[in-house]
């Protein structure tokens, strides 16, 4: 139970390779080439198809010429900051509405009672059917996209903090009161590590969310950002540009979501059974 | 681990030098003096009374045992002692001022360590300072008392990673570390292996002794109390109450065991403990509020 499997620089550095190693990073790498050629093929039946032929520009070389492009110009920069932002303003409002009143309802019986039901009513309601509502509550753009982002992004955050809090072992609370532990420290040292992880988890689940909710957002009237470029790449018939930005809204997303699986690693106090 | 388990930890001598002379370097307080007086207790008004005119007096620096059955309110007195619960009548009165709420002066140790597993050992035995205001404290003190628990070399070490027996000792720094004047153990060695328990019995004991704590240890194991206590206060059950109240005359040598004092202070205890049982009505089930 001392090997050097629970020392932290074990966790934290690069991972060795081993043959299990390997052999993950074999299959993901065929995961891609599956893919690949699937995407191919598709566009090699759409190209000989005179009643598609006019989206040829959809298959894997056009596309990966115009993302080149894209990344070349930085252009990429240009489009990505703009929807990175929204996502990053609205998940950071989200979580700090959707901690402490999950912890809150957590914590108290009654307002979990209270709320349950008019929350998981608001929590089915899709986002995007808060759209035209939100854009006539805020004046700007921007201020509707991540009014929706929010709204995505609360509920998954909220629930897990909630669950957290509820599995929290009522001895580590006890201990605390027993030593002396002002509310402030109950917080700060016991529940908010207690439940770091679950903390992160729905962030996790709700950057999922967000980023799904982003690109039909910035179909609203903003002229920037991911959602608005593939918008405007089909309103000019550029097909392996429109393509191009779908795979960079896919790379974005899988490296912000192994960013927080690698933060949710980190912050994991839960020992592997032995 | 089970190499450490093997070696059995080092008696903690009331004589060793190094660590009187670090107690007496710090000014240790004596210990507080406890009365209880006409404590009764029911959970709720509708209830009958778990806990029914309870009276007495502990010196400081005295080592009382209260030994009972499961469901007599042993637990729950010692929670009133510390403040964590409140009596329906009478009082909790240490040092003079009744008790209304926990204090670091007097730190209550669990059956289970509930250690923290984000923190190292240090951490973990730093809370009590942290609690009180008195994080300046912890880089002198929190060395001295993980020595004094054995686990001097283990302060880095992540909490999870330690045997029962050495996590109860983490608990036990963690309860020494902010200088209480007073212990309260709820059977803190129950979920221990037998070998384990002793040495901590053992420990305890000693560390009290040595710093001049007063220690209040509730139990249901009459050679736990023959081995740790000045003196026993046997619970009768439903309700609780004081039904015998008796000194343990040892030396701490005796109280090693397998010597005939020893063998005869546990029958003489046992006996009154059997007596005191079977007086009572036998409880409907086996509970314990915390």
């Amino acid at each position: 139970m001392t090997d050097a499997t629970h020392t932290p620089d074990a966790r934290i550095g690069l991972p060795r390779l081993t043959p299990g190693r390997v052999r993950s990073l074999a299959m993901a790498a065929l995961g891609i080439a599956v893919l690949l050629a699937l995407w191919w093929l598709g566009g090699w039946v759409v190209a000989n198809d005179p009643d598609m032929f006019a989206f040829a520009d959809f298959a894997p070389a056009p596309t990966l010429a115009a993302l080149w492009d894209i990344v070349r110009t930085g252009e990429v920069i240009d489009m990505s900051l703009p929807s990175l932002y929204r996502v990053g303003a609205g998940l950071l409002i989200a979580a700090a509405l959707g901690v402490p009143v999950g912890i809150a309802i957590g914590r108290i019986g009654w307002l979990r009672e209270l709320t349950n039901v008019p929350f998981q009513f608001l929590r089915m309601i899709s986002p995007l059917s808060w759209m035209p509502i939100a854009v006539m509550v805020y004046s700007t753009w921007d201020g509707a996209i991540v009014f929706l982002i929010t709204v995505a992004a609360i509920w998954p955050i909220l629930f897990s903090s909630a669950a957290g809090v509820r599995r929290i072992d009522p001895s580590w609370l006890k201990v605390a009161r027993n030593l002396g532990a002002s509310p402030f420290h109950m917080l700060f040292t016991v529940i908010l590590p207690a439940i770091a992880v679950d903390i992160l988890t729905g962030v996790r689940l709700a950057l999922g969310v967000a980023w799904v909710v982003l690109v039909p957002a910035e179909y609203l009237g903003v002229t920037s950002g991911l959602g608005y470029s593939i918008n405007d790449a089909r309103d000019t018939l550029d097909y392996s540009r429109l393509a191009a930005v779908v795979v960079i809204i896919g790379v974005i997303g899988f490296a912000l979501d192994s960013l927080l699986a690698a933060l949710i690693k980190r912050f994991n106090w839960v020992r592997a059974a032995h | 681990m089970f190499a450490r388990l093997a070696t059995p930890a080092p008696v903690i001598d009331a004589n060793n030098d190094k660590v009187q002379q670090r107690a007496t370097a710090r000014g240790t307080k004596r210990g507080a003096h406890l009365a209880v007086m006409g404590l009764s207790h029911a959970y709720k008004k509708s209830d009958g009374l778990v806990l029914k005119d309870i009276d007495f007096e502990v010196q400081p620096g005295e080592v009382l045992a209260l030994l009972g059955r499961s469901g007599c309110g042993k637990s729950t007195l010692l929670h009133m002692l510390s403040g964590l619960s409140l009596p329906s009548a009478g009082e909790v009165v240490i040092n003079g001022n009744t008790v209304r709420a926990p204090s670091p002066n007097w730190v209550m140790m669990f059956q289970a360590p509930s250690l923290y597993p984000w923190m190292s050992v240090a951490q973990n035995a730093a809370l009590g300072l942290r609690f009180a205001r008195r994080s300046d404290e912890i880089a002198k003190r929190i060395p001295e008392v993980l020595d004094l628990v054995d686990l001097g070399s283990f302060a880095d070490r992540n909490a999870q990673d330690l045997s029962g027996g050495q996590q109860q000792r983490v608990a036990l720094a963690r309860s020494l570390a902010p200088s209480p004047e007073m212990l309260l153990l709820d059977e803190p060695f129950s979920a221990l292996d037998a070998f384990t328990r002793r040495s901590l019995q053992r420990d305890v004991r000693a560390i009290a002794k040595q710093l001049g704590l007063t220690l209040v240890l509730v139990t249901h194991d009459v050679s736990e109390a023959v081995r740790m206590a000045d003196r026993v206060l046997v619970l009768d059950a439903n309700p609780g109450r004081i039904a015998e109240d008796t000194a343990i005359d040892l030396t701490d040598e005796q109280r090693e065991g397998g010597c005939d004092r020893f063998n005869a202070e546990h029958v003489r205890l046992m006996d009154l403990y059997t007596q005191v049982a079977h007086g009572d009505a036998a409880p409907t089930e086996e509970f314990e509020r915390n």
